[in-house]
């Protein structure tokens, strides 16, 4: 990891969107030497953080990190081939401040819509990887991201590959109305035939995963992890404590709360991640790519 | 009318509920099946099997109560995950059975509430979803009132999607909408137009198949041509090879 990637890291934005859901503002990392960790308060060199994957070396909490990021922590050292990179949302159904605040997404996260996809190799072996991201108005998903998901599992039926999506939304993206919402019903009959063919689908679920997002796609994974701590839920908390007036127990809709509910397959740790996402590869019989340096 | 007229129309308490598209459509040939076989009985959601024109066909609404008490008992037409389950058990066996599904949806959402959450409704709607995608039988969905997001998106998967002139269809309530919008939950009406909810709308947009239009106080006469329509869709439907009807449902939401 190059230490100077921490300069690059952008700041939390107000701007950022956020779908009404309780979705704190849990810092990124910001810019500096030394980084307060939110859950244990201990002063933190940066240098450390990247060097630990964004995970507090203390208390082992995890950053939110971005979908680049994400793709470099997870596929092997200029593996990734982006699908669409240029496909990015417009204003289909007029709504307003939405082309500005498109404009802001783009401009903030440097992408061109909340979901990056592509192949990529994992250890040598050769999936389709989705990385979501939350930079982009809070990874919320409208019609290009549905799209990017779509066209990527066609891809990986056509070509008999599995697929490993990371998952981080607010939820349906409300700006594009029922058009939004009808990507749900998109993406999800994509895994479906995707599923039918007998390939293999693997679902990471990172903080925040809701709405959206976690009733289609995100829990439609023959096997499901998480990050520890995420947030993952339907409705967010807020939304529920309005509704039901009662104060929401403590970790309720964490990772750990859905493990232990029989929702997720695993917990696995940031650290361990890339090593889990292989050995689970592995034991499918996915196709492994000879690359420089290995010996048969 | 506007499209908050829409929205009030949609939510008013005197609407018919799915049960009185049941009782009207299908008369006495209606039999009540329950219970999801994992959990509970989810009371927000109808279904069963009935006789249509001679045929038989499975039933599934989201009942929302027609008074205070069944209201009340109905949750509001808010389902938990064990009424989503139930609901694709019944399509399940409507798949087995080769009888066509009509689902009558009429909901503000999914519940929010602690035990939804704790028993996956994010999992319960999403295996409706691929669920429905493949299911070799056809899917008729009515939107009879409100049409609440995912909570009813999970029964709307079909071959086609009908809506009453005014029922509403969206992706957030207007008042979630307002209050993320212009923090304030009051401007509902404003929001109703941006979110392009009304039947209107949503069949310029390609989301729906056709309007039934609503004569005053929705009369015997409306349920009756809506019944013919019903059995003439399934048999133009049921016609169809499977292979092409699942590719035509798969087409219908790709091209979204």
């Amino acid at each position: 990891m190059n230490t100077s990637d921490i300069f690059n890291f952008l700041k939390p934005k107000n701007e950022l969107e956020n779908q009404g859901e309780a979705i704190d503002n849990r810092p990124y990392i910001p810019d500096e030497l030394w980084v307060k960790c939110p859950v244990c308060k201990n002063p933190v060199l940066s240098a450390d953080l990247n060097e630990n994957k964004k995970v507090c070396p203390k208390c082992g909490y995890h950053f939110r990190i971005g979908a680049r990021q994400r793709i470099e922590l997870t596929a092997d050292e200029g593996s990734f081939e982006e699908f669409d990179a240029e496909l990015t949302s417009t204003n289909i159904i007029d709504f307003p401040d939405y082309t500005r605040k498109l404009k802001n997404a783009k401009l903030n996260s440097g992408e061109n819509e909340s979901v990056i996809t592509g192949i990529a190799l994992i250890e040598g072996y050769k999936v389709v990887l989705a990385v979501m991201n939350s930079q982009f108005m809070m990874g919320s998903m409208g019609t290009v991201t549905g799209e990017k998901i779509t066209r990527a599992f066609e891809y990986a039926t056509e070509n008999r590959l599995p697929v490993v999506i990371f998952t981080v939304s607010g939820g349906a993206r409300m700006q594009e109305g029922i058009l939004s919402l009808m990507q749900m019903a998109k993406t999800s009959g994509a895994v479906k035939r995707h599923n039918d063919a007998g390939l293999l689908y693997i679902t990471v679920l990172t903080d925040p995963t809701t709405g959206g997002v976690t009733a289609s796609f995100a829990m439609e994974g023959d096997i499901i992890l998480s990050e520890p701590k995420a947030l993952i839920a339907f409705a967010g908390p807020r939304v529920i404590e309005q509704t039901i007036r009662q104060k929401l127990p403590k970790d309720f809709q964490s990772a750990e709360f859905l493990l232990e509910k029989g929702f997720i397959d695993a917990v696995v740790p940031r650290v361990e991640m890339k090593k889990t996402l292989s050995h689970i590869l592995q034991l499918h019989g996915a196709e492994k790519v000879l690359q420089e340096g290995d010996s048969e | 009318m506007s499209a908050f007229d829409s929205v009030t129309a949609a939510r008013a308490n005197d609407r018919p509920t799915a049960v009185d598209y049941i009782t009207k459509i299908f008369g006495d040939s209606f039999i009540e099946f329950h219970g999801d076989r994992r959990f509970a009985d989810d009371k927000a959601v109808i279904g069963g099997i009935a006789e249509l024109c001679g045929k038989p066909v499975t039933v599934i609404g989201l009942e929302k109560g027609r008074n205070l008490k069944e209201r009340m008992e109905r949750n509001f037409g808010s389902a938990h995950p064990e009424g989503y389950r139930k609901s694709l058990r019944l399509m399940k066996q409507a798949e087995k059975f080769h009888r066509p599904i009509i689902c009558f949806v009429d909901t503000s959402g999914a519940y929010c509430g602690i035990g939804a959450e704790e028993r996956g409704q994010g999992q319960a709607i999403a295996e409706n979803l691929s669920e429905m995608m493949t299911l070799k039988t056809p899917i008729l969905s009515i939107l009879i009132g409100e049409g609440g997001s995912g909570g009813a998106l999970a029964l709307a998967v079909a071959d086609e999607v009908w809506m009453l002139e005014n029922a509403i269809y969206s992706v957030i309530s207007p008042e979630g909408c307002a209050s993320i919008l212009w923090k304030d939950a009051g401007k509902t009406a404003e929001a109703s137009e941006c979110l392009k909810l009304t039947s209107q709308d949503l069949f310029k947009l390609g989301v729906i198949e056709r309007i039934i239009r609503e004569p005053k106080n929705l009369d015997s006469t409306m349920f009756e041509s809506l019944k013919n329509l019903v059995a003439q869709t399934f048999d133009r439907l049921g016609a169809m090879d499977t292979e092409a009807l699942l590719q035509k449902r798969y087409n219908r939401f790709r091209k979204y």
